[in-house]
């Protein structure tokens, strides 16, 4: 970001101190602050992570825009990049360590496999975009993604985080911020919201058994 | 090795004509053994006819014959071809009796063939799930199991296609979510496993250590699946006296993607971009292992352009990977990302020639059946040229002078980790794992495929067995890569890149077919069975990083805690083909 569009106070500043201040107002200063020292968490699921890798690595350096710290632990990172395909065993982790993440924190599902299940979505141990758990900020098409890409996206995740405000940003708001529940692996993958839905479910379908079952003992009384 | 090894030939229905008899079913090959006569039989076919190799283990379900086939690779490890046993049981009472007393290598397989398959295996020491999770409702491998988002059992899917309606497989679920419960289920009664199972096969150990006079206490630690060094999504359990390892049990299955499954309803061209993402870091070697796989059951053969250029890609990939591999290794002894930011930068020359090539630069989706896709584009043979005959060799001379004989890295590496021949061999390692142990076994040699009996190469081979020789091997290799990609590209001659018409739609006559190549990881098998319909009837990928993970408890037993990194580091797993 230049000097000038951090330093818009909107009345004249003196010219003699021009140089020497800035008057800004809190919004910009922690945005311009926030969006310079991203901060990943060192993270990789899949093949995206090789091409993250590489992103790092001096061809392409994201250092440049301010992100070369990846940190390990996701207590000191902002940034969630989830770069590659979820599964169902993987999600209570991913879901864990984004609850870990302190605020404010930003999420990037980087491509196709965790915005929306990719080319094995229909694979049984496969969740369809990590977006069905936890919220999602910028999402980078491609499989895997190129470096290139993946630039942009963060650089879309810098405008976004431009254009917030205090007053909107959820982590100044009152209260204790919302947890994610941790999925359950039962005999699938369970959302501790949704209990009710599955045993629904499942009562529904016993009993559609069993219908079927005396419907057939009609047709063939044996 | 000074002893003389007999090999005998023997027909094994001569041996054994009670319960061994001839696999006389079209397009299939080897014998079909009985169930309670298998170890006996193993134990003739390792003992006596040398077939100390098993090299993959895999099961096949027949549903419309109601059998469930347990299939076993046999190779010798001085060379050769297959011999095939095979175990039928009923699909309802699939019960095998376990290799591992045999082949401790079979441990890992036999475990996926019991969690994907439901074939038990008697006497396996540690019989647990082991890509899916404790509790997971059913074995997906299964012919008759549905994934949530089923639709048909093969594509193309006829809703899409001739007709082209188009709809999100969301909206037909009633959770809008790719899952599904099994009746009359409630969620609040569920227990979930929590791992217990996978704690108190290491408490069994922790029990019998405890006879030492001096009471000492043991702790289990967790590494991953979320962790810097374990080159993805993989965890590893250790229990620990002190700061030595005991007992080490690796967890897997964060990557699970269903692979199989997937390529069962795909047809088989479609399958192609998928072993791109098996072991994405070299994307043209898998597409090498399955077209050949493929190609041995159409029965055809691709052009010399087609092989040459085949030969080409494939060892690229071998430098790329080994360089990865090397920048990664070290970035697991503390020489954090700098050895990878050299390793990077010739790798992505590398990338670079793909991308003009296949136009990805890491799913290369390149290989077809009978040939190649596209033709080199201009300017890229001389890019390659000079790639390898000059770039290449400086590089690696140059890492060679920074890493091999720094003195941290021979301190943290020599003599951690060993693995002894005859382990390595018992454990089904293979690729740089077996031939840092001093066993000179590459099937580029051992049992060529393609052209490889046309280039001059060395097997690269040490004999240490230990972290540092495994680091040695890759660089040997990758400077014997560099020597056939020389003559490669010296005599690569024109002509089509094809055999016949590009298809879509291949025929597939029925049968079966074990397709495997030297990937940079080690042995990549492809185990394809055909029905006559456009769609595998069964498609098991023999993953070499899956099979040497086996040895990395023994490796890792009596090391520190902060060497099981660096051995990890030294087998260079990848994780979407450990899992698939």
């Amino acid at each position: 970001m230049t000097d000038t569009e951090l330093n818009k106070p909107g009345y004249e500043i003196p010219p003699e101190i021009k140089n020497q201040v800035a008057v800004t107002t809190i919004d910009r200063i922690y945005n311009w602050s926030r969006r310079s020292s991203i901060w990943p968490m060192m993270f990789g699921l899949a093949c995206c992570a090789i091409e993250m890798i590489c992103t790092a690595a001096s061809r392409f350096d994201f250092a440049r825009f301010g992100m070369e710290v990846m940190r390990p632990s996701p207590r000191q990172a902002d940034l969630l990049l989830v770069s590659g395909t979820v599964t169902k065993k993987m999600v209570p982790q991913i879901v864990r360590l984004y609850n870990q993440m302190p605020e404010p924190k930003y999420v990037v599902a980087m491509g196709a496999c965790a915005s929306g299940g990719g080319p094995f979505k229909e694979g049984y141990n496969v969740v369809s975009g990590i977006d069905n758990y936890i919220p999602v900020d910028v999402y980078i098409p491609g499989c895997p993604p190129t470096p290139q890409a993946l630039l942009h996206g963060l650089i879309t995740l810098q405008k976004k985080i431009d254009n917030q405000t205090l007053r909107e940003a959820r982590w100044y708001k009152k209260g204790v911020s919302e947890v994610i529940p941790v999925p359950v692996l039962g005999p699938d993958i369970m959302d501790p919201r949704e209990y009710e839905l599955i045993r629904e479910y499942s009562q529904k379908k016993s009993m559609e058994g069993q219908a079927e079952a005396t419907a057939q003992e009609g047709v063939n009384p044996a | 090795m000074t002893e003389q090894v007999v090999l005998t030939e023997m027909d094994l229905t001569e041996r054994f004509p009670e319960s061994v008899k001839r696999d006389e079913r079209k397009g299939y090959e080897g014998y079909i053994v009985k169930a309670e006569a298998l170890l006996d039989v193993a134990k003739t076919v390792r003992d006596e006819m040398g077939y100390d190799y098993l090299s993959s283990v895999t099961g096949v379900d027949y549903l419309p014959d109601g059998l469930m086939e347990s299939v076993y690779h046999f190779y010798r490890t001085i060379g050769g071809p297959a011999l095939v046993l095979k175990v039928q049981t009923p699909r309802d009472q699939a019960v095998v009796p376990s290799l591992v007393s045999l082949y401790p290598g079979a441990e890992f397989q036999e475990r996926e063939a019991w969690d994907l398959l439901g074939i038990r295996y008697e006497g396996h020491p540690d019989l647990r799930r082991i890509l899916m999770w404790e509790g997971f409702a059913g074995h997906p491998l299964r012919k008759d199991w549905r994934e949530p988002y089923y639709e048909e059992d093969a594509k193309p899917f006829k809703s899409r296609w001739p007709d082209g309606h188009v709809y999100r497989i969301e909206d037909k679920n009633p959770f809008h979510k790719n899952v599904d419960y099994p009746a009359d289920f409630d969620p609040d009664k569920w227990i979930p496993d929590n791992d217990s199972s996978l704690y108190a096969s290491l408490t069994k150990i922790q029990s019998s250590l405890s006879d030492s006079s001096l009471k000492t206490d043991t702790l289990i630690v967790n590494l991953g699946p979320q962790h810097p060094s374990t080159h993805g999504v993989f965890r590893m359990v250790v229990l620990l006296e002190g700061e030595t390892i005991r007992a080490l049990k690796p967890v897997m299955g964060y990557l699970h993607r269903n692979h199989e499954k997937i390529g069962e309803r795909n047809t088989y061209l479609m399958n192609m971009p998928f072993t791109d993402r098996l072991d994405y870091l070299s994307s043209m070697s898998n597409n090498f292992g399955y077209a050949i796989a493929v190609e041995k059951l159409m029965g055809i053969k691709p052009p010399e352009r087609a092989e040459y250029l085949r030969v080409i890609m494939a060892e690229f990939t071998r430098i790329s990977n080994h360089l990865f591999a090397i920048g990664s290794l070290l970035n697991d002894l503390g020489a954090y990302f700098t050895p990878m930011l050299y390793a990077i930068e010739e790798r992505e020359l590398i990338l670079d020639i793909f991308e003009a090539v296949a136009g990805s630069r890491m799913m290369c989706n390149y290989f077809r059946f009978g040939g190649v896709a596209r033709d080199l584009p201009e300017g890229v043979y001389e890019k390659m040229r000079d790639l390898v005959y000059e770039r290449l060799p400086r590089r690696i001379d140059e890492l060679d002078l920074y890493l091999t004989n720094n003195e941290i890295i021979r301190a943290r590496c020599e003599g951690v980790g060993v693995l002894t021949p005859e382990q390595a061999i018992a454990y089904s390692a293979s690729g740089p794992l077996l031939r840092a142990s001093g066993v000179p076994y590459d099937i580029r040699r051992a049992d060529p495929y393609s052209i490889y009996d046309r280039f001059e190469f060395d097997v690269a081979v040490r004999y240490h067995g230990d972290v540092y020789d495994r680091y040695l091997v890759r660089m040997d290799e990758i400077r014997q890569s560099i020597r056939i990609l020389q003559q490669a590209i010296r005599d690569l001659p024109e002509g089509p890149i094809q055999a016949g018409k590009p298809q879509y739609q291949v025929r597939v006559p029925p049968g079966e077919a074990y397709g495997r190549v030297e990937a940079p990881k080690g042995e990549l098998g492809y185990y394809v069975v055909s029905n006559g319909k456009p769609n595998p009837w069964r498609y098991h990928v023999r993953a070499p990083s899956f099979v040497n993970i086996t040895a990395l408890e023994t490796m890792a037993k009596g090391n520190k805690v902060a060497d099981a990194v660096a051995i990890l580091g030294s087998i260079d797993i990848v994780l979407g083909e450990l899992d698939r």
